[in-house]
């Protein structure tokens, strides 16, 4: 048998074998796409989009039935920013705090540990939420109910902790030794190294950890669908019920009746929730790649 | 020549964790005298004079025996200022480090870290400092942007620059001219020559022809020791160690 042929045959192979795998996730992009509009085309067409983005009541199974999606939008808008400031300072915090201040063995320790974190299933956070955060905050805080927008925004923050903190970790160690030791060179001490130059140069990959943080977040179902509250309102306060995007499509669709308005308009839902976590990857990966240009990493 | 030693070193080992790295170096730098380190790779040079304004300071698992003193003072003393210190001993890197900021920043920064305010003292300092590295002319019609869009060897010059801004004693060239090609070398090794009026400069080369060329000491290290140390017409002419000899003629390195 010729070699070559052999050879030739086995690298088309290869070729064709790779080419189809790497197709298959964009393959998979379009379908979900084509999937989310089609489904949610019968909403679309039969009410008007303002109504279904800023609409402020969410009735699906009223006899009158109503699609604001306002309550939702307002729902997961409010965990979201809620766990931002959960998971910005003690993400960030942690990644300084490895990158600066930890000796080799506690560094050994901890970035595995927030690893640990990472891999912990969204039920066991949401289970943690019920049963042990939301009784203890409605004592502490003389609440009503434990089972609010603050407890989701909570145990979202922690879930989303581990994502600030890995990410913005790497940014701060691969801004390059080179400029912490010309800053020391120059003078400075420890503290203006790394206010003036390190944390500056590691600041749009800091950034990006805080967004795909929040892309977290927003796209986060279990947990809020457990301790959120699950109420289709506008909240008044943090301390409300809600019941944000994920959680609502989580709930209904099960009782949905297929091909009717109500199972439509959860798709749309979906639709919309998609476009966030889409302009999110976007503005993440902008602003990674003007950081990669700043230092000089190439694209 | 003024033959002052600012910087005397005795009997200095240096370790990382268990590793030897330096054996008992003892050496005089004379002020406002080009000292140049030479030795194969791996002998020694940078991780000596990374010494002299406590750079290793920053490797873990590090330890330093013997003393330093610069005019006088123990380097390593507990007490020792490791800033004030740094502002006095400055230092040029292998690689142009400029920070990804504008051209001015860089140059400002040793001043600002430094607690100074005074915005036209800044500037002045700056101008001064750019027009000593012969940098001046190059960039003074955009002083504000960035650094990075200098070529190599604008970028290393700024980095000389930037340490003058802030005026030291003893500037340390760790292999500046590494990564530059020929012409960007010469405008350095030129500018050494130049700032060896006002400073003492201790510069640590890969290359014979570049020590001979701009310093009047010569240290030749080999594994972590001091071999010889002399005048550098003396090292090159009449080396007193065969090792010297062998190093130079090309036999080994």
């Amino acid at each position: 048998m010729d070699n070559k042929k052999v050879r030739q045959f086995k690298e088309a192979v290869y070729r064709y074998v790779f080419a189809v795998s790497a197709l298959a996730s964009l393959a998979f992009l379009v379908g979900i796409i084509l999937t989310l509009f089609t489904q949610s085309l019968p909403i679309l067409t039969e009410r008007p989009f303002f109504d279904l983005l800023f609409g402020r009541h969410w009735y699906p199974t009223h006899t009158e039935a109503e699609f604001g999606m306002l309550p939702l939008i307002v729902g997961s808008a409010a965990v979201t920013i809620g766990a931002m400031f959960v998971c910005v300072p003690i993400g960030v915090g942690t990644a300084l705090y490895i990158h600066e201040l930890a000796s080799e063995r506690q560094r050994a320790l901890l970035k595995p540990t927030i690893e640990i974190l990472a891999g912990i299933p969204s039920i066991v956070y949401g289970f943690f939420g019920m049963v042990v955060v939301a009784p203890l905050l409605q004592d502490i805080l003389h609440i009503p109910t434990g089972l609010c927008a603050f407890t989701a925004a909570l145990i979202l923050g922690i879930m989303a902790t581990p994502t600030v903190a890995s990410l913005s970790e790497d940014a701060l160690s691969f801004v390059p030794t080179s400029f912490r030791e010309a800053s020391l060179a120059l003078g400075a001490n420890r503290w203006q190294t790394l206010t003036k130059v390190v944390v500056p140069a590691a600041g749009s990959g800091i950034s990006t950890a805080i967004i795909l943080g929040m892309g977290r977040a927003v796209g986060e179902t279990m947990t809020v669908l457990m301790v959120a509250g699950g109420a289709a309102v506008i909240p008044r306060n943090l301390f409300d019920p809600v019941r944000p995007m994920t959680s609502t499509i989580a709930a209904e669709m099960g009782e949905a009746v297929m091909g009717s308005l109500h199972y439509s308009a959860l798709f749309a839902v979906g639709l919309i929730l998609f476009l966030i976590t889409l302009g999110i990857n976007i503005v993440a990966e902008l602003i990674s790649r003007k950081y990669r240009l700043k230092l000089g990493l190439g694209r | 020549m003024a033959l002052e030693a600012k910087i005397r070193a005795s009997d200095v080992h240096f370790y990382y964790g268990q590793t030897r790295a330096l054996t008992g170096i003892s050496m005089e730098i004379h002020e406002r005298c080009v000292t140049a380190l030479i030795g194969p790779s791996g002998c020694g040079k940078s991780t000596f004079i990374r010494l002299l304004n406590r750079m290793n300071d920053l490797v873990p698992n590090t330890r330093v025996e013997g003393r330093i003193l610069l005019d006088g003072k123990d380097i390593y003393h507990p007490k020792t200022d490791v800033v004030e210190l740094r502002r006095k001993v400055g230092m040029v890197f292998q690689k142009p480090n400029p920070f990804p900021k504008s051209i001015y920043e860089n140059m400002a920064y040793g001043l600002l870290v430094g607690g100074v305010k005074d915005r036209g003292f800044i500037e002045h300092r700056v101008i001064t400092a750019l027009k000593k590295a012969a940098l001046y002319d190059d960039v003074k019609d955009r002083l504000h942007d960035s650094a990075l869009k200098l070529s190599g060897g604008q970028q290393q010059r700024l980095c000389i620059a930037r340490c003058l801004v802030v005026e030291p004693e003893v500037i340390l060239f760790d292999e500046p001219c590494a990564s530059l090609d020929p012409i960007s070398t010469r405008k350095i090794e030129e500018l050494i020559l130049e700032l060896k009026k006002d400073y003492t400069i201790v510069i640590v080369t890969h290359n014979m022809q570049q020590a001979a060329r701009v310093s009047d000491y010569t240290a030749f290290m080999y594994l972590g020791e001091l071999v010889e140390y002399d005048r550098t017409d003396k090292i090159f002419t009449v080396p007193k160690e065969r090792m010297t000899e062998e190093y130079l003629s090309g036999k080994f390195g």
